[in-house]
C-alpha cells in the first residue's frame, strides 16, 4: 500500500488545490478512491493523483533578505508626493 | 514550519501556528492529536450505524437515497480521519482494531438505540448541528491537515442538517401521532445531546484546547449550541425537556439542568445501551469482509 496526495480543482480553471491523502495499493485504486472520497459530490472539477514519494518539499523556499528588494513588490513604490509635485509642476492641481 | 523546542512549539501554536504532518512536534502533541482524532474517525464510522439500521425502513424512497447518502458521506469522513491519524503513526488496521477490541472510544451519541422514524429525523438536524459546532471550531485546529479535511467534512455535514430539518418539519406538519414521535425523540435525545460537548472544563485546563488542538472550551460549544437550536425547537411547538432551561436576559448565557455525566462516562467507557450490539456488527462485518481485502491486495500486488 501506498500514501498517494490527492489534489483537487474546484471549478473549470481554478487551481488545484491539496485536498488530502489516501491509501491504495496501485494508481488504478489510487484513481478510483479519489473519486469517492473527492468527486462523489460533483464538488471536483478535476483531481490530480500523486504519489507522496514522488513529491520533494522545499522547507524554505525564500531568497535571503541581502538588501533592500522593495523594488520587486507594490508596496515598494510610494507615488503620493512625487505625483503631487508633479502636478503642481505642471501646473495641473485642481483646487 | 513550526520551531523544534517543546516551549517555543507551544507558543506557536497558541499564537495560530499550524503545524505539517513532516515538521517536528512534542510527544505529547502527537499523542493528543492521534486521541482526538482517531476518536473523531470512531465516532464517524460507529455514527453510521444508528442511522443504517433504517434504511431499509425509510418511509419514503426520496429519504431512503438521503439516508443512503448520508451514511455513505459518514464513512467517507471516517476514511479521510484514519487517514490523517496514519500519517502521525497510527495505521487504520490498529484504529479498526482498538475500536472493536472497546480499547478507544466514539462518541456518546452513538451508543442509543433508534426507537423510530422521529430518531432518524432528530438525530440528523439535532445531533449532526451539535457535531457540527464541534467539527466547524476544528477548521481552526493547529494540525493543518486535519484542519483542511474538516472543510470538505463540514460542508458535507451541512447537507445532513437541511436533510434532519426536513423529516422534522415533514413529521410536526402531519398527524398527531407523527407529531408525538418527534416530541418522544427530542425527549429521549435531550439528555445524551447535553452531555455530547462534554463537562464544563474550563478551556484553559483542557489539554485539547492547551495545544489548540480544539479552538473552544466545551461549555462556549454547548452555549452555542442551545443558543442556535433550542429557539428552533421551541419556533416548531415542540418542548424541550429540562425545566431549567432559560436564557439568561442580562448574560445572554443559558441556564440548564446539570448534564448527568455519571451517565457520560458510563456510556463512553463502552456501557451504553447499543454500545456491544454496535461493536459486534463493526467486528462481524470487518470478519467477513477481510477476503475482499486481502482479494485486492493480492490483485494489486
Amino acid at each position: 500500500m501506498a500514501v498517494w496526495e490527492v489534489f483537487r480543482q474546484e471549478r473549470e480553471g481554478a487551481p488545484f488545490q491539496h485536498g488530502g491523502a489516501l491509501e491504495a495499493p496501485n494508481e488504478e485504486f489510487a484513481r478510483a478512491y479519489a473519486i469517492e472520497l473527492y468527486g462523489r459530490r460533483n464538488e471536483s472539477a478535476a483531481l490530480w493523483v500523486v504519489p507522496r514519494e514522488a513529491i520533494r518539499e522545499i522547507d524554505r523556499p525564500y531568497v535571503a533578505e541581502v538588501f533592500d528588494r522593495d523594488y520587486r513588490r507594490v508596496d515598494g513604490y510610494s507615488l503620493k508626493v512625487k505625483l503631487k509635485e508633479a502636478r503642481e509642476r505642471a501646473g495641473t492641481v485642481s483646487d | 514550519m513550526a520551531p523544534r523546542t517543546e516551549d517555543a512549539f507551544l507558543a506557536h501554536v497558541q499564537q495560530g501556528g499550524q503545524v505539517e504532518t513532516t515538521d517536528w512536534m512534542p510527544d505529547d502533541y502527537r499523542a493528543k492529536l492521534v486521541k482526538f482524532i482517531e476518536m473523531h474517525g470512531n465516532s464517524e464510522l460507529m455514527g453510521v450505524l444508528p442511522e443504517r439500521e433504517w434504511i431499509l425502513r425509510a418511509p419514503t424512497l426520496q429519504r431512503k437515497l438521503a439516508l443512503t447518502a448520508k451514511v455513505q458521506d459518514e464513512v467517507g469522513h471516517s476514511q479521510l480521519i484514519y487517514r490523517v491519524v496514519e500519517d502521525l503513526g497510527k495505521p487504520r488496521d490498529q484504529c479498526l482494531d482498538d475500536l472493536v477490541a472497546g480499547k478507544t472510544k466514539f462518541h456518546n451519541v452513538f451508543h442509543y438505540p433508534t426507537k423510530t422514524w422521529g430518531d432518524v429525523g432528530v438525530i440528523a438536524w439535532l445531533v449532526d448541528a451539535a457535531a457540527i459546532i464541534s467539527q466547524k471550531a476544528l477548521l481552526k485546529c493547529s494540525y493543518a491537515p486535519y484542519a483542511r479535511i474538516m472543510k470538505k467534512i463540514c460542508w458535507e455535514e451541512s447537507f445532513h442538517i437541511l436533510h434532519g430539518r426536513d423529516v422534522v418539519l415533514a413529521m410536526v406538519t402531519g398527524t398527531a401521532e407523527q407529531r408525538e414521535l418527534v416530541q418522544e425523540a427530542v425527549n429521549r435525545w435531550w439528555g445524551p445531546l447535553m452531555q455530547f460537548h462534554g463537562n464544563p472544563i474550563a478551556a484553559d485546563d483542557d489539554p485539547m484546547y492547551l495545544w489548540r488542538i480544539k479552538s473552544q472550551g466545551n461549555e462556549e460549544a454547548r452555549q452555542q449550541f442551545l443558543d442556535g437550536y433550542v429557539p428552533q425547537i421551541w419556533e416548531l411547538g415542540l418542548t424541550v425537556p429540562d425545566p431549567e432551561l432559560r436564557k439568561d436576559a442580562d448574560t445572554g448565557g443559558w441556564h440548564y439542568t446539570e448534564p448527568d455525566w455519571s451517565e457520560l462516562k458510563q456510556v463512553v467507557t463502552g456501557h451504553g445501551p447499543r454500545t456491544q450490539d454496535r461493536l459486534d456488527l463493526r467486528r462481524t462485518s470487518r470478519e467477513e469482509t477481510a477476503w475482499v481485502r486481502e482479494v485486492v491486495l493480492a490483485e494489486a500486488a
